[in-house]
């Protein structure tokens, strides 16, 4: 059986823990720059805010309701999920994390030991609560779909768990699931699949098999019907997270390395775009260099989003192969610059930029070649690097950097006006008691 | 122009990190062998017994003077820990984190101040008292580094 065990209004939850005021009143936390909303209470969703509605748009709104507006804290937010994911390995040994507020759990190796697992499950939800203040909802089930499946429907109950063991209660959570709620079928499927009368997860699970292969994207679909009807298919695997809470599949994380920013106010300006590339890249290789990866390609994407078309996003990017697989970050600064050269154009607003490092293979055995680096100038490159990796982590991010990124705070970073502070891991901004 | 800030390079011995002695230490002569370092001090396990449900808080009010907890000062707090009476609690009250003593008897619950400006508080049946955590340590700095603070005991020196 799976368990899953996911955080409610995660961000609003967190900035409750540490603000009790915000208690009972509707609030609603920001996307980075104060975009849009990202996370809503209860009393913010009664109110009908809708998720990821622009904050400009609703902002008369949220002022004549007194709904409560944070702009995002991710340092407060990460450490919150790390405790949270720490407290689930109580329970099991495998904790598959998800998301930043979601966590799968094995818990096949507790068939004997746990007969009550609605017991269990509401265990787990009161220990997290009680240890962190993060209220949770929890579904299980035999496999990882149905886990998810049943955890949308605990959100409805007062218990905020539900276990699917018996046939009968699965096929009474799959009759109350809409198809465009199964996890998998998305915005794409679901349409397709209303057309054909398939309305719930039921009418799925109930199709025969050659339909499922023949119209729902063949093995994939056939994976998630058997999961339906309550065989495992799907891996336990341990995805990561980006900096912006975004979801880094575990095998797009093992190849690529990816650092990107939306900026404050849209930017023209070669200079700004160079400073905040350079502070892109410096990140990412340093990345790089803690999992010991050296990299063949370097991208650089520049987005030139127009404010309310957000179908016609628009991304421009450049590949450039390095003559040699490099951790090095004045080398790949080096590249970013040329790659900006090619696709900066004037008079155009950039809203977002970033790079994107890849063909990565181990630093210690570059191929060498005629006209490259000597052992003797890699082995100082690699030095120097240490060196500069060991100074930021000790001083603090950015504290030594390439004088191209400018400033440490740099002119383009993100409007968040309504940040709390970073209660748990500074501290400047330590949460404070009278 | 830019302030340019240098940082001396970062040397592996420079952590501070303080050697324990598991072994006991007799008085006399000791055996050489038994110098061997064989565990690091690690304030942190001490603190933190439950790292995961462990935060600190900086104290900004005078309330709990009498048991040693000062303004600054900083107290470790621990969620997992149940509370019960003479327990020192942070408590949330009307919406805001305060420190205080529980007090429970049968059928009373109130939280104590532990100086006399301030009175206790009742907790009835329809106010809403929560406990965020039990205080479980204070780490109180007996010397501040202020510029032109006098070294403590400067003044009791006595005259030659």
């Amino acid at each position: 059986m799976y368990a899953l065990v996911d955080c409610n209004n995660f961000y609003v939850s967190c900035e409750r823990v540490f603000q009790p005021a915000l208690e009972g009143r509707p609030g609603v936390v920001l996307s980075n720059n104060d975009g849009c909303l990202i996370s809503r209470s209860d009393e913010a969703k009664a109110l009908g805010l809708k998720m990821g509605a622009p904050y400009h748009q609703v902002r008369p709104f949220l002022r004549e309701h007194e709904v409560w507006v944070r702009s995002s804290n991710y340092a407060l937010y990460g450490d919150m999920s790390r405790r949270v994911v720490e407290i689930l390995g109580l329970f099991t040994p495998e904790v598959e994390v998800y998301s930043i507020d979601e966590a799968f759990l094995n818990l096949a190796g507790l068939r004997y030991t746990v007969p009550d697992l609605t017991a269990y499950a509401t265990r787990i939800r009161s220990t997290v609560l009680q240890y962190v203040g993060i209220p949770t909802c929890v579904g299980v089930a035999p496999t990882k779909t149905l886990a998810k499946l049943a955890n949308r429907l605990a959100r409805r109950t007062r218990c905020g768990v539900l276990v699917l063991e018996t046939p009968a209660q699965r096929q009474a959570a799959l009759a109350a699931t809409p198809i465009g709620d199964v996890w998998g079928i998305g915005r794409r499927y679901a349409p397709k699949l209303q057309e054909c009368n398939v309305r719930t997860a039921a009418d799925l699970a109930a199709l025969p098999e050659s339909w499922v292969r023949r119209r729902l994207g063949g093995v994939v679909g056939v994976r998630l019907w058997q999961e339906l009807q309550g065989q495992p298919c799907l891996e336990f695997e341990n995805p990561e997270w980006d900096e912006d809470g975004q979801l880094v599949s575990a095998a797009a994380a093992r190849h690529t390395i990816t650092h990107s920013r939306s900026f404050g106010q849209p930017q023209q300006e070669q200079a700004v775009l160079q400073q905040a590339l350079a502070a892109f890249v410096a990140r990412a290789a340093e990345k790089l260099r803690r999992q010991g990866g050296a990299a063949h390609l370097l991208t650089v994407l520049l987005g030139t989003r127009q404010p309310g078309e957000t179908s016609t996003s628009r991304t421009h990017t450049a590949v450039l192969s390095l003559p040699e697989a490099t951790e090095d970050t004045a080398e790949l600064i080096r590249a970013a610059l040329r790659g900006l050269q090619k696709l900066w154009q004037p008079g155009v607003a950039y809203y977002r930029a970033g790079v994107l490092l890849s063909g990565l293979e181990p630093a210690d055995q570059p191929q060498l070649r005629l006209f490259g680096s000597t052992p003797e100038q890699l082995a100082r490159c690699r030095q120097l690097m240490a060196a500069l990796d060991a100074l930021n982590q000790r001083f603090g991010r950015q504290t030594v950097r390439y004088a191209v990124a400018g400033q440490k705070t740099p002119s383009w970073s993100g409007r968040a006006a309504f940040k709390s502070a970073q209660y748990t891991t500074s501290w400047q901004q330590l949460w404070t008691v009278r | 122009m830019t302030e340019l800030v240098l940082y001396p390079p970062v040397k592996a011995s420079q952590l501070t990190r303080l050697p324990v002695f598991t072994c006991p230490v007799p008085a006399g002569f000791p055996s050489p062998a038994d110098g061997q370092a064989d565990e690091m001090l690690d304030l942190h396990q001490y603190l933190f017994k439950q790292p995961a449900s462990t935060f600190m808080a900086r104290v900004t009010g005078e309330s709990m003077l009498g048991a040693g907890i000062h303004p600054d000062d900083f107290i470790v707090v621990n969620r997992a820990i149940t509370p019960v009476d003479g327990h020192v609690v942070v408590a949330v009250v009307d919406g805001e984190h305060t420190v205080k003593r529980l007090r429970q008897e049968p059928g009373r619950t109130w939280l104590e101040a532990a100086n006399d400006r301030y009175p206790p508080l009742e907790l009835t049946e329809d106010s809403d008292l929560r406990i965020w955590g039990v205080v479980t340590h204070v780490i109180h700095p007996l010397f501040k580094k202020r510029p032109g603070a006098a070294w403590p005991g400067r003044h009791s020196r006595p005259s030659a």
